[in-house]
């Protein structure tokens, strides 16, 4: 098993495992669920949750790396709405 | 006629890792969403050159752009805290003032100017709570924009070296998958730091519109300022009733003495002076029990 790497938005990537893919999965669908259901407090908890874990787990990539990441996480303080608006067609990812 | 991104992303033929080990599922989560949304906007960048070497200078030129930006914002940022920072010194200045007339009031005998005074203090304190709070928030944005200004600019110091080497060794063709890698990566970083600018412009401009409020106040002298210019009406009132001199207090001081010292702590505390972080050891303690 490889290795994979994960952004945490507004505090850099960091490399883990594949093989807690599985575990990450698990709460992101979650997360997904209540983003979608708009349970704030639910979405707060998961969401922490879910950024100690790839935190964790991670090894912090060096600031020069140029490597893309394959999961991109909301940053920490990232609201409900926030995120249901990256998450839109249209996107509002600017650059 | 333009798909969304994730539509984009799901109709071509993209080459990621994720995809190329059979990991790919349907989109179920956030962080999986998130990361082909970022990917699809890259893709689409580099699509649209014919020559995808054209990309590297266009996106070092933004890259540069971008760079400028957040230090800007993080220079914004800063001046809006420092704003902050003389806003929380006029505000506690004139709360220990008020705090002072409620007990010079006292002193002189008047009670419901000494309850107007430390009435407006609790308003004023609830203010000054008010903007401690925007300042911790401020100086997290300051941090957060100045970490980024960093990760950004070890990252395009990379990406001029990187693009560089594709320029002189490949061919167009043994670029395009070069670029693709390195241009992904950037791409990624600067929407990260766009919108961490957005936001922090957004909190910003919230808290100006406030800062702005409490500036207006200042200045109308409804909080009275640090000039001594404006006399409010409480002092004015104090001024009145101890004919602008300490002639009253000096009176009041006396008759206590004669009276045997028990409200000697009243009139200290109404002389004007800094006392309360002074108090004389051998003024006789008042403890209600």
């Amino acid at each position: 098993m490889g290795d994979m790497i994960v952004r945490i938005m507004g505090e850099g990537q960091v490399r883990l495992a594949e093989s807690h893919l599985t575990e990450l999965n698990k709460l992101d669908d979650v997360l997904l669920q209540e983003l979608e259901k708009g349970d704030g407090p639910g979405f707060r908890r998961t969401l922490e949750a879910l950024l100690a874990k790839v935190r964790e787990l991670g090894e912090p990539l060096p600031d020069d790396s140029l490597e893309p990441s394959e999961l991109i996480l909301p940053s920490q303080d990232a609201t409900l709405e926030e995120v249901r608006d990256l998450l839109r067609d249209d996107g509002l990812i600017p650059g | 006629m333009d798909a969304g991104p994730v539509l984009w992303v799901l109709s071509q033929s993209w080459s990621w890792k994720s995809v190329r080990r059979g990991r790919a599922k349907p989109m179920s989560g956030v962080m999986k969403r998130m990361g082909m949304i970022f990917r699809a906007k890259a893709n689409k960048a580099l699509d649209r050159a014919e020559d995808p070497r054209e990309t590297l200078d266009y996106s070092y030129q933004k890259q540069l752009e971008l760079l400028q930006k957040v230090r800007r914002g993080v220079a914004d940022v800063a001046t809006s805290r420092k704003r902050l920072e003389l806003q929380l010194n006029q505000l506690q200045g004139q709360s220990t003032k008020l705090e002072d007339q409620g007990r010079k009031a006292l002193a002189l005998g008047r009670e419901d100017l000494a309850r107007e005074a430390l009435s407006r203090r609790a308003a004023l304190q609830q203010q000054v709570t008010d903007l401690e709070t925007q300042h911790a928030t401020l100086q997290g944005e300051e941090e957060k924009l100045t970490l980024a200004a960093q990760r950004l600019q070890a990252k395009v110091d990379a990406f001029r070296t990187k693009k560089e080497t594709i320029k002189a060794t490949y061919t167009a063709a043994q670029a395009q998958t070069r670029i693709a890698e390195s241009f992904s990566g950037i791409s990624e970083e600067m929407g990260d730091v766009g919108l961490a600018i957005q936001r922090a412009e957004d909190k910003t401009a919230q808290l100006q519109a406030r800062a702005g409020a409490i500036d207006e106040l200042l200045a109308s002298g409804a909080l009275d300022d640090q000039s001594g210019m404006h006399k409010d009406e409480i002092q004015a009132e104090l001024d009145r009733i101890s004919g602008g001199s300490d002639v009253e207090l000096e009176l009041q001081r006396m008759k206590a003495e004669l009276a045997g010292g028990s409200s000697q702590q009243a009139i200290e505390g109404g002389s004007g002076q800094a006392q309360s972080q002074q108090q004389p050891t051998d003024t006789p303690r008042f403890d209600k029990q």
